[in-house]
């Protein structure tokens, strides 16, 4: 059985369950429900042999309705192919199901994102923050969080103050606008 | 045959005695054996492992024992961008170090946060711990660092050190000389 016929045996077996399929380049996207993903997990892991957990990252679209987006990079390392899964979560809703029992490996990915985007993951055994300490109290990577930083004091532990940025250039913002109007060089500092 | 005098010196020791004081013998033992604590946290570190290595060998200014013990240490070169979650760990290794001690900030980010305008740089190492020295540069060369150890020479040639260190017994010669 070759790749695509694997993929395509995936799209057959949770066709309703597979919201939309895209191809671009040879890399096959599917997008999920939040509640299918760990079937859908373990389905590609056992019977699709992608035994290789790449990455796990996160998209925060802010302004939409569902706000994060959560890609899930698969690779098979007997077939040598990438599959990639997308799913969306809602800002009130913030979490979905850890497949840290799954890969192992997303055990800190999922950390990762808990810890700069704040989205929780259900059944992880470890949900820590991974860069920041324990008691910072912002999610960095969430697009209303400011590129200086905010102040932040744990006595004994860390703290944190704004940088200056001087109004500078390099500061997105943000919005639904397209990236030609959230590009930085297009809020030059007022002088 | 004329008769030899004995003189101020005794000739048998006579060249081996050497006048000074007290500030600049201190001074002059203490710059030539800066024994640096490397706090080696970004690139800046692979500029100072090549400053300590033989092409540039710092050891020609007598700092070549990195001690990676704080307690053994003069002074700390703080080489690399310095993290608010790194931050109380290397204000905490530096009060771990005896006095007298001194501190470099090696490079733009040690200096000032450098590059790095974000939530998570601390914006210059000096907001926690007294700099001596700072080093323009990302990295900087060796040369540069070099540079920055013979300022730090310079000023501490410049120290008044036993007035520093044994303030009651300056007064008590003072007093006695005055």
């Amino acid at each position: 059985m070759t790749g695509q016929e694997l993929l395509n045996s995936l799209g057959k077996l949770f066709g309703a369950k597979l919201q939309n399929k895209t191809e671009f380049r040879g890399e096959t996207t599917y997008t999920i429900l939040p509640s299918d993903l760990r079937e859908v997990a373990r389905f590609c892991r056992d019977e699709l042999s992608f035994d290789y957990l790449i990455d796990i990252t996160s998209i925060d679209n802010f302004g939409e309705e569902l706000r994060f987006q959560i890609v899930y990079e698969l690779y098979s390392m007997t077939l040598a192919i990438h599959l990639r899964l997308k799913l969306r979560v809602s800002e009130e809703e913030g979490a979905v199901d850890t497949v840290s029992d799954i890969w192992p490996t997303a055990n800190w990915h999922e950390r990762e994102i808990y810890d700069m985007m704040g989205i929780k993951f259900n059944g992880h055994p470890d949900l820590r923050r991974i860069l920041m300490w324990d008691g910072y109290p912002f999610y960095p990577l969430r697009k209303e969080f400011p590129l200086e930083g905010l102040p932040s004091e744990m006595p004994d532990v860390a703290f944190t103050k704004a940088a200056p940025l001087e109004g500078g250039p390099f500061v997105t913002q943000p919005s639904t606008a397209t990236a030609k109007d959230r590009e930085p060089r297009a809020h030059p500092p007022e002088l | 045959m004329p008769e030899t005098h004995s003189t101020a010196y005794d000739s048998k020791i006579e060249g081996n005695v050497i006048f000074t004081r007290f500030d600049a013998a201190i001074n002059w033992v203490r710059k030539n054996s800066l024994w640096p604590m490397p706090m080696g946290l970004a690139c800046c570190a692979i500029e100072l492992m090549a400053t300590a290595a033989s092409r540039f060998d710092i050891a020609r200014f007598g700092a070549e024992v990195m001690r990676f013990s704080p307690r053994q240490c003069d002074v700390m070169i703080v080489a690399g961008t310095v993290t608010y979650k790194m931050a109380l760990a290397v204000k905490r290794i530096y009060e771990q170090m005896p006095e007298p001690k001194w501190v470099i900030a090696m490079g733009a980010c040690a200096s000032t946060g450098g590059m790095y305008r974000s939530y998570a740089v601390l914006q210059g190492i000096d907001q926690l711990l007294p700099v001596d020295v700072y080093i323009s540069g990302c990295p900087p060369r060796p040369e540069a660092l070099l540079a920055g150890l013979m300022k730090l020479q310079e000023k501490i040639s410049g120290e008044k050190s036993l007035a520093a260190q044994k303030p009651e017994l300056t007064k008590k010669l003072n007093e006695a000389f005055a």
